[in-house]
C-alpha cells in the first residue's frame, strides 16, 4: 500500500468514526422520538441522547465493592470494539478496510467479543439479576449465530468471498441481485438478527424497569457516570453499526469506493438518509410489536434460521 | 395491527401544549443541577397508598408528557439523577431508602412527593410509619398534594431541569 | 546426526532412563526430577517434528530408520515426513508445558501425600510422552501397533493414579481400558485386512499397494480404521471415556491426554485415509463430516450444562476434534469430487484447529488443575472470587477461554475462519450441485456456528462463574496462587495461545509442506502467500488476526482518551453494590453454573433430558412450614444411556450364555477340541 493511499484509509476510517460517534446517539434519539409521536406524545426531540450522554460524562464513577478488573474493563472493550467496527465496516467509503480486517465473519465476531465482556461483567458484580442478564443474553447471542454465518454463506456466494468490501463492489457492480430469492430471503433473515444482537422488540424490551424482563438492561445496573456513558454510546453505535451494515449490505448505492471529497460527502449524506429511514421503519414497527416470552424467543430465532437456511439453499440451485 | 394503525393515524397528537416554563424553581432551596435538559428518575415507592404513583403515570402519559423536558424513568439508581420518593417511610422501607440514597452517583436530588412523604400526610403515628422522607434522607424538592395534580410534578420536575 | 535422529534419540534415552532415574531418586528429588525428564523429552520431540517439517524435500520423508528383529514378528520402521513432524511438534510442546507444571503440581500438598507425586505416576509420564512422540514416527503396521497399546497401558496407569482417593477413578479407568482397547482391536484388524492386500506391512508397502485392494476391502479398511481412531479422538458414539477419564487423572496427564492424545487419533485418520489409502469415494467424507458434525454439537452442548469444571474442558475436546473431523470430512468430499484447493484449505484448517486446540486445552486444562489443587475443589457451583486470589491462573484461563471460544484475537477463530472459508467457497467452485453436498454443507456451515455460538456460552460459564464475583465455599475464599513452576507450565502454553492467535502465518508454510504429504492434496498450498493477513490461495478470502488486535488496541486507547479528556479522571467511588436494594448481601444470591445454563437447559430439552430432584425437608413441629429444600439437576449424557446399556447388557447375557458352554467337565472340552479338529480338516479338503 502506498502513503497516499494509506493516508486516505486513515481519513476514511476517522469520517466513519466520527460519522458513527455523533450520529449514532441522533440515531437512537431520531427513533425514540418516532416512538414518541406515534403514541400521540411531544417527545424529547431528537438531540435528547446527547444531552444524556453530555450529563452522564459529569456523573460520578462507581464500582461495587468486590468487583475485578473485569467490571472496570468491560465498558473500554464494548466501546472499543464497537469504535473500531466503525472505522473498518464499508460505512461511508471501501478504502478504510484493508489488509483483510472487514471480514464479515471476523465483525461478526468482534460485535460478540463487545457483549461477551458486558456479560462477563454482569456475572462479576455478583448479584442475581446481572447473572440472570448475561445468562439469557448469552443464550439468545450463542442461537443467533447460526443464522448470521447462513446469512453471511448465503451473501458470499454472489461474490465468491465473505470480506465485505468484495459484497459491496459486487452489489454495486450487479444491482439485480438484490432481488434474487436468495438475498431477500437472507435479507429477512439478517433483519431478525437485528433485532436480537441490539436487544428491540420483541426479543428484549430497552425501557424495561421490571427487572424479571430485562436481558440487556440488566447487565448494567451496576454501571453510573462515564462508564455507562460508555456503555450507552456503545449501544447506540451497534444499532448504528447493524443499520449500517445491513443497508450496505443490501443497497450499498451511495457508498464511496474513493477518498475524492465529492463522493465521501455522498457517501456520508447517502448513509445518513439511508440508516435514518430503517431507523424509522424499525421505530414504527415496535410501536406495534409486544415483547415476546423469553422462552419463545428461540422460535423466533429458529424461524430465522430457516430463512438463512432457504437462502443458502436458493443460492444452491438457483445460481 | 391495522385497527391501531387506524387509531393511531385518527387520534393524532395528544399531548397538551407546554405550559410557560417556571420562573424560579419549585422550592427556592434546590440547589439547580450542574446542567440542563436531562434528568433520570428513579421512582422509589416507601409505603405509599399508590395514590401519587397514579399521578405520576398521568405525568409520564401522552396528555402531560414530562418526558418532552428531559426526565425519564430508570430501573436502577445508579443510573438516576434524583429519587422520587412516595409515601411514608414505613419501617421496612427505611433501610433500602437509605440504601437507594447510597446507591446514587453525585451529584443527586431527592423529591419528596405529596403529603405523605413531606409529613407523613394521613398515616402520620401510624405503627408502621417511621417518618417523613427528611427524616431518612436529605430532600432537595417538595410536592404538596394528597395526591398532587400532574401539573405540579411537571412544574416541580421541570424546576430542576431547566428546561 | 540430523536434527530429527537427535530429537528421537533424546526422547527414546530420556524416556528410558529417565523414568529408571525417577524411580531411584528420594522422594524430595522426584518432582523436579519428572518434571525435567518429560520436558526435556517433549523438547526432543519438538526438535523431531521441526526437523521433520524443514526438511522434508518433495513428498518424501525426511529421515527413515529400520531397526530389523527389535520387535516380534516384523521389524521396527521409523520415519518422520511433515505429516509426521507437526504432530510430533504438537505433542512436544504440550509435553514441555505439562512436564514444568508437574514438578509443582504432583508436589505433596500441606495435609497429605500427592498420589500422582507416587514413584509408579512420575516415572510413566516421560514414558508415556515417549510413546505419544513414537506414533506419528512409525512407518510400520507392527511398530505403530506396538507404540500405540504402549501409549494406551501408560495413559491406563497414569488415569488410575488417584484411585485411592475415588470410587469414579476405578470406573473410569474400567471405561478407558475397555474403550481403547475395541479400538486397538479395530485398528489392528482394518490394518492387518490393508496389509495382506498391499502385500506388506511397512506404510511404504501399504501406499504402494492400496490400489491393489478392492474397493469393498478399502472400504471396510477405512471403516475400521475410522472407528478405532475415533475412539481414540472421542468421536461420538465412542466418546463415552473422555469426559470420565480426563477429569479423573491429575490435571497434567488431562492436559496431555486431551491436547496431545487425542490428536493421534486425528494423526491417525489422515495418515490411513489420505495418505496411505489415498483419498476415497465420497461417501467416506460425507460419514466423517456425519459423525465430527454430531460430535462437535453434542460435545459443546453437554458442556454448555456440565458444572464440573473438567468435565466441561473433557466434553469441549469431543466439541473440537468433531470440528477438525467436520474439516477432514469436508475435504474427503471435495477431493472426491476433484477440487483439490478446496480439499486443501480443509485439511489446513483441521490441522492449524489441531494446533490451536492442543494450546488452547493444556492452558485450560493445566488452569483448572492449578483451581483444583488451589481448593481441592472442581464443582464451579462452589468456586468463585478466584480472579482476585489467583490472579495469573485467572488471566491465563482467560486466555485459553478466549481461545477456545472462538473469538478474536483469540487462536481457535483463526482456525474456525479458515475452516468457515473452505465450507463457504463450495458453491462459488463449481462443486457439483449433487443434492447431498448442497444440502449437507449448509448444514455443516450451521452446525459449525451454532457450536461457536454454544462454546461462546460454556466459557462464559466457565470463566465466569468459576472466577469472577465471590467465592462460594470457604475453600474457594482462602485459594493460594499455585507455585512457579505451575506458574511457568500455564504461561508456556499461553504465549503459544496468544502467538498461534496473532501470527498464525508461522504455521502457514509448515502447513503447506504437510498437505504435499498427502496426494489428493499435494501442491495446493493454501497458505502460501499469508504473511500479516491470512490470505487463501485460490479462493477469495484474507483475514488479518494481527491487523485486528492491533486496530482493537488502538481503538482503547482512543476511547481511553477521549473518556479521560471529556469525562475526567476522578477515580471510581467504591461502594456496596446495589442489587435492588438488598440490606444482606452473601454470595448465596450470586447466579450459580446450573443457573446460568439454565435457559439453555431448556431450549434443549429434547436432547439433554436432565433429572430433577427436589427435596423439601418441613420442620419437625409443623409440616406446613418448610426449613429447607434442596434442588439438584443432573444432565446424563443421553448418547451414551441409549445406545451402551443395551449393549453391554448383550454382552452380558452372551457372556453369561457361554458360561454354560464351559461346565467344568472336562468331557465336553474334549470333545470341542475333536470338532474343532474334524472342521479344520475338512475345510482343508475341501478348500485344497
Amino acid at each position: 500500500m502506498t502513503a497516499l493511499e494509506t493516508v486516505g484509509a486513515v481519513l476514511a476510517a476517522g469520517v466513519q468514526v466520527a460519522l458513527v460517534v455523533v450520529g449514532a446517539p441522533y440515531l437512537t434519539g431520531l427513533m425514540r422520538q418516532v416512538r414518541a409521536r406515534l403514541e400521540g406524545r411531544a417527545g424529547a426531540g431528537v438531540g435528547q441522547p446527547v444531552r444524556d450522554l453530555r450529563k452522564l460524562f459529569r456523573k460520578e464513577a462507581t464500582r461495587p465493592e468486590g468487583t475485578s478488573v473485569v467490571f472496570v474493563a468491560a465498558p473500554l472493550i464494548l466501546l472499543a470494539s464497537s469504535v473500531f467496527l466503525a472505522a473498518v465496516v464499508p460505512f461511508v467509503s471501501t478504502v478504510a478496510s484493508v489488509g483483510g480486517v472487514s471480514d464479515l465473519f471476523a465483525v461478526v465476531a468482534i460485535l460478540m467479543l463487545g457483549t461477551v465482556a458486558l456479560a462477563l461483567a454482569a456475572i462479576d458484580t455478583g448479584t442475581a439479576f446481572g447473572g440472570m442478564g448475561a445468562s439469557r443474553e448469552i443464550t439468545i447471542v450463542a442461537l443467533v449465530e447460526p443464522t448470521i454465518l447462513l446469512a453471511i454463506f448465503a451473501l458470499s456466494v454472489r461474490v465468491g468471498s465473505s470480506d465485505l468490501t468484495d459484497i459491496v463492489a459486487g452489489t454495486l457492480a450487479f444491482p439485480a441481485q438484490v432481488l434474487s430469492p436468495a438475498s431477500l430471503l437472507a435479507a429477512v433473515a439478517f433483519a431478525v438478527v437485528i433485532i436480537a444482537e441490539t436487544g428491540r422488540l420483541p426479543v428484549d424490551n430497552p425501557s424495561t424497569h421490571l427487572e424479571l424482563t430485562m436481558i440487556h438492561e440488566a447487565m448494567v445496573l451496576e454501571y453510573s457516570g462515564r462508564d455507562l456513558a460508555m456503555i450507552e454510546l456503545a449501544a447506540s453505535m451497534r444499532l448504528a453499526l447493524l443499520l449500517g451494515l445491513g443497508v450496505n449490505l443490501f443497497a450499498p448505492w451511495g457508498v464511496a469506493t474513493s477518498v475524492a471529497p465529492l463522493a465521501l460527502l455522498l457517501g456520508i449524506v447517502m448513509l445518513i438518509v439511508k440508516v435514518a429511514l430503517v431507523g424509522v421503519a424499525l421505530a414504527v414497527f415496535e410501536v406495534f410489536m409486544a415483547k415476546l416470552r423469553l422462552f419463545r424467543v428461540p422460535e423466533l430465532l429458529a424461524g430465522s434460521l430457516l430463512f438463512a437456511l432457504l437462502a443458502v439453499a436458493a443460492s444452491y440451485f438457483l445460481a | 395491527m391495522l385497527r391501531l394503525l387506524r387509531t393511531v393515524l385518527r387520534v393524532g397528537r395528544i399531548a397538551l401544549p407546554a405550559p410557560a416554563a417556571p420562573q424560579t424553581p419549585q422550592t427556592p432551596t434546590a440547589e439547580p443541577l450542574p446542567w440542563s435538559g436531562s434528568l433520570q428518575i428513579r421512582h422509589v415507592d416507601s409505603g405509599s397508598c399508590n395514590g401519587c404513583e397514579i399521578e405520576i403515570a398521568a405525568a409520564f402519559g401522552p396528555v402531560y408528557d414530562v418526558e418532552r423536558y428531559g426526565v425519564r424513568l430508570v430501573p436502577s439508581p445508579r443510573h438516576a439523577d434524583a429519587l422520587l420518593v412516595t409515601g411514608p417511610v414505613t419501617r421496612n422501607m427505611a433501610d433500602p431508602l437509605r440504601i437507594t440514597y447510597e446507591a446514587t452517583p453525585a451529584p443527586k436530588r431527592v423529591i419528596a412527593l405529596g403529603d405523605c412523604a413531606r409529613n407523613c400526610g394521613v398515616f402520620a403515628g401510624a405503627y408502621g410509619v417511621q417518618g417523613p422522607v427528611s427524616d431518612i434522607i436529605p430532600v432537595d424538592v417538595e410536592v404538596p398534594g394528597c395526591p398532587p395534580s400532574p401539573e405540579a410534578i411537571v412544574a416541580a420536575l421541570r424546576g430542576l431541569t431547566g428546561r | 546426526m540430523t536434527l530429527i535422529a537427535f530429537g528421537l534419540t533424546v526422547v527414546a534415552v530420556g524416556a528410558v532412563l529417565g523414568a529408571l532415574a525417577i524411580t531411584l531418586v528420594p522422594q524430595r528429588l522426584r518432582p523436579l526430577t519428572s518434571g525435567v525428564v518429560t520436558a526435556g523429552v517433549g523438547v526432543g520431540g519438538v526438535l523431531a517434528g521441526i526437523g521433520g517439517l524443514m526438511g522434508a524435500g518433495s513428498s518424501g520423508a525426511a529421515w527413515t530408520r529400520v531397526a530389523p528383529g527389535l520387535l516380534p514378528l516384523g521389524e521396527a520402521r521409523l520415519s518422520v515426513d511433515a505429516l509426521s513432524g507437526v504432530f510430533l511438534l504438537l505433542v512436544g510442546a504440550v509435553a514441555i508445558a505439562a512436564g514444568v507444571y508437574g514438578i509443582g503440581y504432583t508436589g505433596d500438598g500441606p495435609h497429605h501425600a500427592n498420589p500422582a507425586g507416587s514413584r509408579t505416576s512420575q516415572a510413566t509420564v516421560p514414558l508415556f510422552v515417549a510413546s505419544m512422540i513414537f506414533v506419528p514416527a512409525s512407518a510400520s503396521v507392527t511398530t505403530f501397533l506396538v507404540v500405540w497399546e504402549l501409549m494406551a497401558l501408560t495413559s491406563l496407569v497414569l488415569v488410575l493414579t488417584e484411585h485411592r482417593l475415588r470410587p469414579s477413578v476405578r470406573d473410569a479407568g474400567l471405561w478407558y481400558a475397555g474403550m481403547t482397547h475395541a479400538g486397538l482391536v479395530a485398528i489392528m484388524t482394518g490394518f492387518v485386512v490393508f496389509a495382506a492386500g498391499a502385500g506388506g506391512e511397512s506404510f511404504d508397502a501399504l501406499r504402494a499397494g492400496a490400489t491393489h485392494l478392492s474397493p469393498a476391502a478399502r472400504s471396510t479398511v477405512f471403516i475400521l480404521v475410522f472407528v478405532g481412531f475415533g475412539a481414540k479422538a472421542g468421536l461420538v458414539p465412542l466418546h463415552v471415556w473422555l469426559p470420565r477419564a480426563h477429569p479423573e487423572a491429575p490435571s497434567h496427564v488431562s492436559a496431555l491426554m486431551s491436547a496431545a492424545m487425542v490428536s493421534l487419533g486425528i494423526y491417525g485418520l489422515i495418515r490411513v485415509d489420505f495418505d496411505l489409502l489415498g483419498g476415497g469415494p465420497r461417501w467416506w467424507g460425507l460419514l466423517v463430516l456425519a459423525i465430527g458434525a454430531i460430535s462437535a454439537l453434542f460435545g459443546v452442548l453437554q458442556a454448555s450444562v456440565s458444572t464440573d469444571l473438567k468435565r466441561l474442558l473433557a466434553y469441549s475436546t469431543t466439541e473440537n476434534v468433531g470440528l477438525m473431523a467436520m474439516g477432514i470430512g469436508a475435504a474427503g468430499v471435495f477431493a472426491a469430487d476433484g477440487n483439490r484447493a478446496l480439499a486443501g484449505v480443509l485439511i489446513a484448517a483441521a490441522l492449524l484447529h489441531a494446533l490451536n486446540h492442543a494450546a488452547f486445552k493444556t492452558v485450560l486444562f493445566l488452569g483448572a488443575g492449578s483451581v483444583l489443587r488451589a481448593t481441592g475443589l472442581r464443582d464451579l457451583d462452589s468456586l468463585g472470587g478466584l480472579v482476585r486470589r489467583m490472579p495469573l491462573t485467572a488471566a491465563l484461563f482467560g486466555v485459553g477461554a478466549l481461545g477456545a471460544a472462538a473469538l478474536p484475537p483469540g487462536n481457535g477463530f483463526v482456525s474456525e475462519w479458515v475452516l468457515l472459508q473452505g465450507l463457504i467457497h463450495s458453491i462459488s467452485h463449481g462443486i457439483s450441485a449433487a443434492p447431498v453436498v448442497a444440502v449437507s454443507i449448509p448444514i455443516a456451515v450451521g452446525v459449525v456456528a451454532l457450536t461457536a455460538g454454544l462454546g461462546v456460552a460454556t466459557f462464559v460459564k466457565a470463566f465466569g462463574v468459576g472466577f469472577l464475583a465471590q467465592p462460594r465455599s470457604t475453600a474457594a475464599a482462602t485459594a493460594v496462587e499455585s507455585p512457579v513452576s505451575m506458574r511457568v507450565g500455564m504461561g508456556l502454553a499461553g504465549a503459544t495461545c496468544v502467538v498461534l492467535g496473532i501470527a498464525p502465518a508461522v504455521a502457514g508454510g509448515a502447513l503447506d509442506r504437510v498437505l504435499n504429504v498427502l496426494a489428493p492434496v499435494r501442491d495446493t498450498a493454501p497458505l502460501a502467500n499469508s504473511a500479516v493477513t491470512l490470505r487463501l490461495a485460490s479462493i477469495q478470502g484474507s483475514m488479518s488476526p494481527l491487523l485486528i488486535a492491533v486496530g482493537l488496541a488502538l481503538a482503547a486507547l482512543v476511547v481511553v482518551g477521549a473518556v479521560r479528556r471529556v469525562g475526567g479522571i476522578a477515580p471510581r467511588r467504591v461502594v456496596g453494590v446495589w442489587a435492588n436494594g438488598n440490606a444482606e448481601r452473601n454470595a448465596r444470591q450470586e447466579l450459580t453454573a446450573t443457573s446460568f445454563a439454565e435457559p439453555l437447559t431448556r431450549v434443549f430439552d429434547d436432547v439433554l433430558r436432565p433429572e430433577h430432584d427436589i427435596n423439601i425437608t418441613p420442620y419437625a413441629e409443623s409440616s406446613y412450614l418448610i426449613e429447607s429444600v434442596t434442588f439438584r439437576q443432573r444432565v446424563p449424557d443421553r448418547l451414551e444411556a441409549a445406545i451402551y446399556p443395551p449393549l453391554l447388557a448383550a454382552a452380558e447375557t452372551w457372556g453369561r450364555w457361554s458360561r454354560r458352554m464351559a461346565n467344568g467337565r472336562v468331557h465336553r472340552y474334549l470333545a470341542y477340541g475333536f470338532i474343532g479338529l474334524l472342521a479344520a480338516l475338512v475345510v482343508v479338503a475341501v478348500t485344497t
